[in-house]
Parts: structure tokens; sequence; C-alpha cells
């Protein structure tokens, strides 16, 4: 379980930094997705996994041990909320630029 | 701090956040009633920042609890020295650009005064609060408006500098979250004060991952504070920004700083054993490499934004090398620096545009802005706006000649003092007495070296404006744009005269963040305030 999470956060960084290193406008703001969700996966597994638990508590009397760490769930909520937030904003500044500069590089210029 | 009187620690971040909403509720087209509540609320917040400083100074640490759960498992702010100098400075800032935006600029485009006022909320909670998730949150509020704000005017230039800016800082955002989410890892907490306790004990594997988040968390706010590989989307996004844009966002570099000056001693304090000074080293390199830059940059400039842009870096610089000695000294003179190169930088900019103003590339910038937003009744604008100031060149001659010697750290203004205290620190290190070490000296010279560069580029510029034109084109200044501009400087002249005081105030606050226990104590042991219901007054 620990090492398919792991792969899974590792691929989507990675593809996440290549596509943010990539000189569309575009790509960057997909990579930039990818990344927050590898970095929200990240936070949610710092909560540590654990396989084979009951998902509902019925009846047993309250073990802390046997509940998981509600911290980091709260934590990328708001991750989650913020990232979406500031990718809105960003797709914004992604349109006017492709309006203002008529391409979509992130210089605002073709490349010669 | 009891009674009515504690429920100030939070008005920094409500009242911002509520001027900010009522403000959206007008449209453009109630542009000067907007300028009133921006004005006022801002000028509340200079009263509400001034009374927590006087708090701050006398009394032990300020904690309010939200929600009214102690320390460890709610969330807290905290209010001491250096927060409350911070808040102080970030009002004085907001007042000086606020009323030079009133002029002209917050017409060029739409939500400035929301923005501004939710810029302001960010940062008032990026520096009040005591848990480092919030500090994430309040991170990203300042940032978010700062996107709004670096676009004001628009424009190709701002677009594309804006386009660069958002995605360092969103990249950089991810890197503080990955930072944050490591230490919770290891510690199980996320309150500061909570955190130094229990990184001392902190074995093994888990401190290597510790380190590791506190790195991560480190670069996200070095990009913040502008270090020198990571600072040149900052550049760009400084220098073709908005005039008064510009100068309430030299407060946001500094806010960077400040999350470093707050929590490298806390957390890699004397108490944490091997990790003890974790970071000061690169602090150290990085500062001296970003000195280096920014000042070869002052000396390269031929515009005077990009003049200015630099010397942000060449100020963020001398800090992060202060605070990499870790000396109680060197963080008090660091602190008398920050203060007054912060004003200094904010007056630089806004100066600049009122002397471009009349040349050919500030006129094409706000040309630009004019088209995009079409605003055509820019004679209107100015017939309407206010009186115009006799006497013009003169005046902004005299400014433009305080802002060089400060920047250049000359006396009597308080940039020299600044400097001075630093270099008496260095040459007399109260924590080891090895005598002065080479890293010291090379400091030294590296501030001599960049003030000396500062005073090369400001006369040059000086000498191109001011003096060489045969036909002085004189711009056409309102009294409302130079009254923030000689405010700032008056207030850096303020510094001098009273220069024993201050020093003493960023003597204590050094002293308090070097020696962190009673902070600790102070947020850990803070007592609920009790419900109504179970009786006692608060």
């Amino acid at each position: 379980m620990e090492l398919i999470l792991s792969i899974a956060i590792g691929v989507l960084a990675g593809s996440g930094v290549w596509l943010l290193l990539r000189p569309r406008t575009y790509q960057v703001i997909i990579g930039l997705s990818l990344i927050s969700y590898s970095v929200n996966l990240f936070i949610f597994s710092m909560g540590r996994l654990r396989s084979n638990a009951p998902p509902v508590l019925a009846g047993q009397t309250g073990n802390i041990a046997d509940y998981a760490d509600p911290v980091p769930q709260a934590l990328v909520l708001t991750a989650i909320v913020i990232g979406f937030a500031t990718t809105a904003l960003f797709l914004v500044v992604l349109l006017a630029s492709r309006g203002l500069t008529g391409t979509d590089h992130v210089d605002g210029r073709e490349q010669q | 701090m009891t009674g009515w009187a504690h429920h100030l620690i939070i008005a920094p971040i409500l009242l911002p956040l509520v001027a900010g909403a009522l403000l959206l509720l007008y449209d453009e087209r109630r542009q000067f009633l907007k300028g009133v509540v921006n004005l006022i609320s801002t000028l509340a917040m200079l009263c509400v920042a001034v009374t927590l400083l006087r708090f701050a100074d006398g009394s032990t640490t300020g904690v309010y609890q939200l929600g009214n759960w102690p320390a460890p498992f709610g969330i807290v702010l905290v209010l001491d020295r250096l927060t409350a100098l911070m808040l102080v400075l970030t009002s004085v800032l907001a007042i000086a650009s606020l009323m030079f935006s009133l002029a002209r600029w917050h017409k060029v485009g739409a939500y400035f005064h929301t923005l501004f006022q939710l810029l302001l909320m960010g940062v008032n909670g990026a520096v009040l609060t005591g848990d480092l998730f919030n500090l994430f949150v309040f991170f990203e509020v300042m940032l978010a408006a700062s996107y709004g704000l670096v676009l004001h005017g628009s424009g190709q230039q701002r677009v594309r500098a804006g386009l660069h800016y958002i995605a360092v800082n969103l990249s950089a955002s991810f890197l503080f979250l990955i930072g944050v989410a490591l230490i919770y890892g290891v510690t199980g907490t996320l309150n500061m004060a909570d955190l130094a306790v229990r990184i001392p004990a902190v074995t093994g594997n888990d401190r290597l991952l510790l380190e590791a988040g506190a790195a991560v968390l480190g670069i996200a706010f070095l990009i913040k504070a502008g270090m020198w590989p990571l600072s040149f989307s900052l550049l760009n996004a400084y220098t073709v920004a908005a005039a008064p844009v510009a100068a309430i966002f030299a407060i946001l570099s500094k806010v960077g700083i400040y999350v470093l000056l707050r929590l490298s001693p806390l957390f890699f304090g004397a108490e944490a054993g091997t990790s003890e000074g974790f970071g000061s080293k690169l602090l150290l390199i990085g500062g001296m490499a970003t000195l280096t830059y920014g000042m070869i940059g002052v000396l390269a400039s031929q515009a005077m934004a990009r003049l200015a842009a630099y010397s942000v870096l060449v100020s963020s610089g001398t800090l992060l090398t202060a605070i990499g000695f870790s000396d109680t000294g060197v963080t008090g003179g660091a602190l008398f620096y920050l203060v007054s190169s912060t004003l200094t930088v904010s007056a630089f900019f806004l100066l600049i545009e009122l002397i471009e103003r009349g040349q050919d590339p500030a006129a094409g910038i706000l040309a630009v802005t004019a088209e995009a937003f079409g605003d055509e009744d820019e004679d209107e604008a100015e017939a309407e706006a206010g009186v115009a100031l006799p006497g013009t060149l003169a005046i902004l001659g005299v400014c433009f000649g305080g802002c060089g010697i400060l920047l250049a750290g000359l006396p009597p203004l308080s940039g020299f003092i600044a400097k001075l205290a630093m270099m008496v620190a260095l040459f007399n290190p109260a924590e080891t007495a090895t005598g002065v070490s080479t890293t010291a000296w090379v400091f030294t010279l590296l501030l001599i070296l960049s003030g000396l560069s500062a005073l090369l580029a400001m006369s040059r510029v000086g000498i191109r404006v001011f003096w060489a034109p045969i036909e002085a084109v004189v711009p056409r200044v309102l009294i409302v744009e130079v009254v923030p501009i000689v405010l700032l400087l008056v207030l850096t002249l303020a510094l001098t005269v009273q220069g024993g005081p201050v020093m003493r105030y960023m003597e204590d606050t050094a002293h308090a963040l070097r020696a962190p226990t009673q902070y600790i104590q102070d947020v850990l042991s803070a007592p609920r305030v009790p419900a109504p219901g179970e009786g006692g007054a608060q």
C-alpha cells in the first residue's frame, strides 16, 4: 500500500514538474494541477496509512489508536480549496496573456 | 493586556477583512467612497497597530485563542514585539501607498481597494499567527491579493511578469505544503511553540525527515524573500507593478524575512541538539550571494524602477546574511535595517513614478494602461484630482537625494544607523569569544560596497534626470502624491532622532527572538477565557 501510494505521488509530481518546465502556458497549468494532486496525496499520507482497518468504529469504546489522524484530513481539504482557487486565478491570467500577446508561450513571444 | 483590549489582537485581521468585503458591495463608479472606506480602515489599522506595539513592549506575549481552545490544540494568534513591529510597518506603508494611489492609480483597474485590504489582511495574519498551517493560509490570502494587484493597470508587460510571478509563487506554495506536512508527520503538531518543545526530542531518521521538511519549508520562504537564484520573477514583478502596488509590495519580501527571523531561532535554537543552527550556513552564503547580485544589478540598471527592484534584493540579502549570523546584536541591527530599508524602498518606488511621469517609458505604460481599461478621460482625472505642486522639481530632487542617502547608508538618515548597528555587533560578537570571523569581514565589506554601489547608481541617475536635460520636463505632480513620500522620508529621519529608544526596542526584540523560552511558555500556558456560564470575569 505504501509503495503504491509513493509511486503514485512520485509519478504525479514528476510529470507535474516536467510539464511545469515546458514553454506553453497550458502545459504549465496542467503541471501545476498535477503537482497539487501529488502534494495533496502527500499531506494525506502524513496521517499514516492503515490497511484492513474498519472504516466505521461502531460499538467500540474509544481507543484513540483506532482512529485516523483528523488533522491531515483537515489540512488537505484546505489545501485543495486554496489550490483550486489559485489555479482558477492562474487560468484567467493565462487567458489574459494569450489575448494580449497573441501567443501561448510563457514569455509572451515565440522563440526564434 | 486584559478585558476588551485583549480582542484588539485579532483586529488587524478582522478590520481589513470586513472593509474588503464592504468595498465589494459598491461598484467601480463609487471610487471616491471606496477610497474613503479604504483610508478609514487603514488609518484605524495604524491606530490598532500602535496600541498593540505599546502593549507588546510593556507586557508579556499576548496570546489570543481562537475558539477558546488552549494552544497546542486550537489555533492561536500571538502578539510579541516582532509581530507588533511588522504590524506598524505594514500599516505605515499601506497608508503611504494608499494616499499615493488615490491621486490617480486606483482608477486604472477594477477592485483595487478590495484587493488592497485583503493583501493587508494576509500580511497581518501571517505575522500574527502562531501556527504553521494558518501561516500557509494567510500566505495564500496575501499572495492571491498580490496576484491581482501585480496585474493592476493591465498591459502586456504586467501580464507577462504577473504570469511568471504567479507560476513561481504557486510552486513555492506547494513546497510550503510539503514542508508543513513533513514537519507534522514527524512531530504531530503544527503550533510553533509546541514544535519548539518537541523538536529536541526527535531522534534518528525522524530528525533527518524533520530537517528535510524544514529545508523544503525554508525554500518556500526564501523564494518570498528573494534569495539569489530564486529571485528572478520577483525582480520583474516589482519593476512593472504600478507604483503604489510596488510600494506596498516592499513589505511582501519582508514577510518571508519575518518568518525566517521567527522560526530559525525557535526551531533550531540552542536547545535543538544536533540541529542547532540548521540552515544558518545556507542563509549566510545565500544572503551574501543575493547581496552581491543585487549590488551588481543596482550598478547595471538603467531604468529607475529596475534600480529600485534590485535595491529590494540588496535589502533582502543584507537581512538574510544577518539572520545567518545567529547573533543577538546583529539581529537587533538587522531589525532596525528592516524597518529603515522597507520605508526607503517604498518611498523610492513612489518617487520613481513621479519623476518618470514626464518621460517616455512610464508615459507609455500609462497609455497602454488607459487603453486597456478604456480610461480615456485622463485630462479630466487630472483636473478633478486636486492641487498641483509648485516647485515640483526641487521637491522631487530633495526626496530623491534623501532616498539616495538612505540607500547608500550615509548619515544623517536611518540607513547609516542600521548599518552601523550591524557592523558594531559584528565586531563585538557576544556569544562567542573567538574574535571576528572571516565571514564577518566579508559581510562588512559587502555592506560598505553595496552602499557605495547605491551611491554611484543614484548619483548617475540623479544627474541624468535632474541636471543633464537642457529642457527639463516638469512632471505634473499633485500634493497628495508627494505627501506620502515626504511622510516616509520624515519617518526615517524620526528613526534617526529617536535612535536610542528605537534601538532599545529592536534589541529587546532580538533578545526575545534568540531566547524564545518566554514565548514558548506564554503560548503554551495561556489560560482559557472562562465562558459566561462558568462564572468569573475575563
